[in-house]
């Protein structure tokens, strides 16, 4: 460029920025509500509020799951075990039906949940997808193959991260914005903002742009793998994440030795990090194998840690993970990281606030490049009595991917309050509400970008957001009287509760300052506006 | 988009740019990590570790100096060369074989 290298980064953070804001709103939204994707999905499970809090342990848990596998289970080649913890207080089994095919004629993987305490089996909850599709939406989008929703997912991030560089070389004074904050001056008070969201949480950002990038590294950077490995990629997977061997059956029967001991054992050798998950292969076999496997807590790194037993004996066959390279623990670190599921409530609540710091950097980044061409064709625009096609494009893509988005969100949650229970389908049609509620909102949206539709969705996602605990005191037992008033929990379903009243609140608060912005608009045609101040859709909102 | 009506070679030079920085800084990202993955003093696992995790560093830089160098071609030609470099040493080991 013939500027020099501020401006050019300030025209590179602009367009890296612009082009890709509104599917990285998309991923910011539904990766900052993933920080607390079990909590979603209790909320979204009323069936189980009433066994939340009643935590039973690790050992005792995996003897009853045992005990119902060995009832209901038969002949299966593998068992797998999710233990309850914290954050998920039913036991899930999963195991291999050779019996039945799925759809790709591979065996059927059939599952249940149970009480921990009994083994029993819970009340079938609803059918739902819960946080898990946040969660998936997040890096993979729906509606396509995962490889490329993950290879989109990774394009937008690598422009996500030169637009935060460049944003960084462009800023002159990093510092002194930061304490910045004009309000009511249009253009400015945006980049205000924009400014101080973006440098207050600047290192999440930059880390959590960064490790989104590793966590997707193998499938959109292979290359390092194919020349040193010669193109065996799964070599290089063998090497760096190893498994356990599965052996083959014996064909002769021998009961399962009992789990107690080897849980015991295995959280001494963790030195107090507890299990997960437990995988049994060939159980009720003589050749049978447990694997125990730690749950991803109390470390950052995120490197697989597991402990192999003899199925019969319960004699101790190898551990895998323990001590790792330094590349390995690198990645495993970058990787913990970007799941964060090291985080207890507290930093787990912290993280979440520099997600939503993030969602408004994007947003704001949006909506001010918007503000800026509108000013710049103020003149034109009062002449022809409209705004060129390019604007009028991102101001409707703007309301569409921010608004609109909220919207969807908000009808995911109607829908899991208001289907049927037991109807078809039920965890898709969810879904389905989803992107429909989304389509109707961008198409309305893209069809007329004024202010008066950012006034109108904004008060529907508000409206939605505001009204879900009263839903949800109108469809379950766990509203916010009984899990809050008279704290008889879950805590998490009264903290979904109450962020959800609060977002609801906030969004109404902004469509009403939009409505009063407009009438003082209307109400004085003649006023000259000042430079400050064009007649922007949206500066107020 | 712009107040003034922009000249053809002005919108010529920013697609140029922007295939350099988003296709040039691929291959560069990729040659790169390719010939550190072999090259890196350290066992294979590990270097392939390293090299991948470095190369969204060495793509930000690429797409960065795309919008910094001076004209079109002197983009180009930072990103194309080192890129060429790795990829011909590549070619002499025989990595891709």
């Amino acid at each position: 460029m013939k500027e020099g290298f501020r401006q050019s980064m300030a025209w590179l953070h602009t367009w890296s920025g612009l082009l890709t804001c509104w599917v990285l709103f998309l991923v910011f939204v539904s990766g900052t509500a993933s920080y607390f994707r079990d909590e979603i999905t209790l909320w979204m499970q009323p069936e189980l509020h009433a066994a939340a809090g009643t935590p039973v342990s690790a050992a005792r848990a995996a003897e009853t799951a045992i005990g119902f596998l060995e009832k209901e289970a038969v002949g299966a080649p593998r068992w797998f075990i999710y233990l309850p913890n914290p954050r998920n207080v039913e036991t899930t089994v999963r195991w291999i039906n050779p019996a039945k095919k799925n759809a790709n004629g591979r065996p059927a993987i059939e599952h249940a949940e149970l009480d921990p305490a009994t083994g029993e089996r819970l009340a079938a909850p609803r059918q739902t997808r819960g946080g898990d599709f946040l969660y998936r939406l997040h890096y993979e989008l729906h509606y396509m193959s995962r490889t490329t929703g993950r290879w989109i997912i990774a394009f937008c991030s690598m422009f996500m991260l030169v637009a935060i560089i460049s944003g960084i070389v462009t800023h002159k004074r990093i510092f002194k914005d930061f304490f910045t904050f004009r309000p009511k001056k249009g253009q400015r008070s945006w980049m205000d903002a924009h400014n101080a969201v973006a440098v207050l949480a600047l290192p999440y950002h930059l880390m959590i742009t960064y490790t989104g990038l590793v966590t997707l590294m193998f499938i959109v950077m292979p290359f390092g793998m194919q020349s040193a490995y010669q193109g065996n990629q799964k070599a290089f997977f063998a090497e760096a994440f190893p498994q356990p061997a599965i052996s083959k059956p014996a064909r002769l029967s021998a009961p399962i030795t009992p789990m107690a001991p080897l849980v015991a054992q295995a959280e001494k050798h963790w030195d107090g990090g507890h299990v997960g998950r437990i995988y049994i292969d060939n159980p009720g076999d003589a050749k049978a194998s447990v694997n125990l496997i730690r749950l991803p807590r109390k470390q950052v790194s995120y490197v697989r840690q597991s402990m192999q037993f003899d199925g019969s004996t319960g004699a101790l066959m190898g551990t895998i993970g323990d001590a790792s390279s330094a590349a390995v623990e690198a990645r495993g670190v970058m990787f913990g990281l970007h799941v964060a599921n090291f985080a207890n409530p507290l930093l787990r609540t912290l993280f979440f606030i520099s997600g939503l710091m993030g969602c408004v950097m994007v947003a704001t980044g949006a909506l001010l490049w918007a503000v800026k061409e509108r000013q710049a064709h103020a003149k034109k625009i009062a002449q022809t009595g409209r705004a060129g096609f390019g604007l009028r494009l991102v101001e409707g893509l703007n309301i569409a991917a921010i608004a609109g988005l909220l919207i969807a969100f908000g009808s995911y949650f109607w829908a899991n309050r208001l289907l049927p229970v037991g109807i078809e389908g039920r965890a898709a049609l969810e879904i389905r509400s989803f992107f429909v509620a989304w389509s109707v909102a961008a198409v309305l949206a893209l069809m007329r970008p004024r202010r008066g539709m950012w006034q109108c969705q904004l008060t529907a996602s508000g409206l939605l957001f505001a009204l879900l605990p009263i839903l949800n005191a109108l469809t379950t037992h766990t509203h916010l009287g009984v899990t809050l008033l008279r704290s008889e929990g879950p805590w998490a379903v009264a903290g979904f509760d109450l962020f959800s009243l609060g977002l609801g609140l906030a969004l109404l608060y902004a469509a009403r300052k939009l409505a009063h912005r407009r009438l003082a608009v209307r109400t004085s045609p003649g006023k000259k506006q000042s430079t400050h101040e064009p007649t922007t859709l949206h500066q107020t909102t | 988009m712009a107040l003034k009506p922009v000249p053809l070679s002005y919108r010529l030079g920013i697609a140029s740019r922007a295939i350099a920085a988003i296709v040039g800084g691929y291959a560069l990202a990729a040659a790169c990590t390719a010939a550190l993955a072999l090259t890196l003093p350290m066992k294979p696992v590990d270097a392939v570790m390293t090299a991948t995790l470095l190369s969204f560093v060495i793509y930000t830089c690429a797409a960065m100096w795309a919008f910094a160098a001076r004209n079109a071609l002197h983009a180009w030609l930072g990103i194309g060369l080192p890129a060429l470099l790795c990829a011909t040493g590549l070619l002499i080991v025989g990595a891709w074989s």
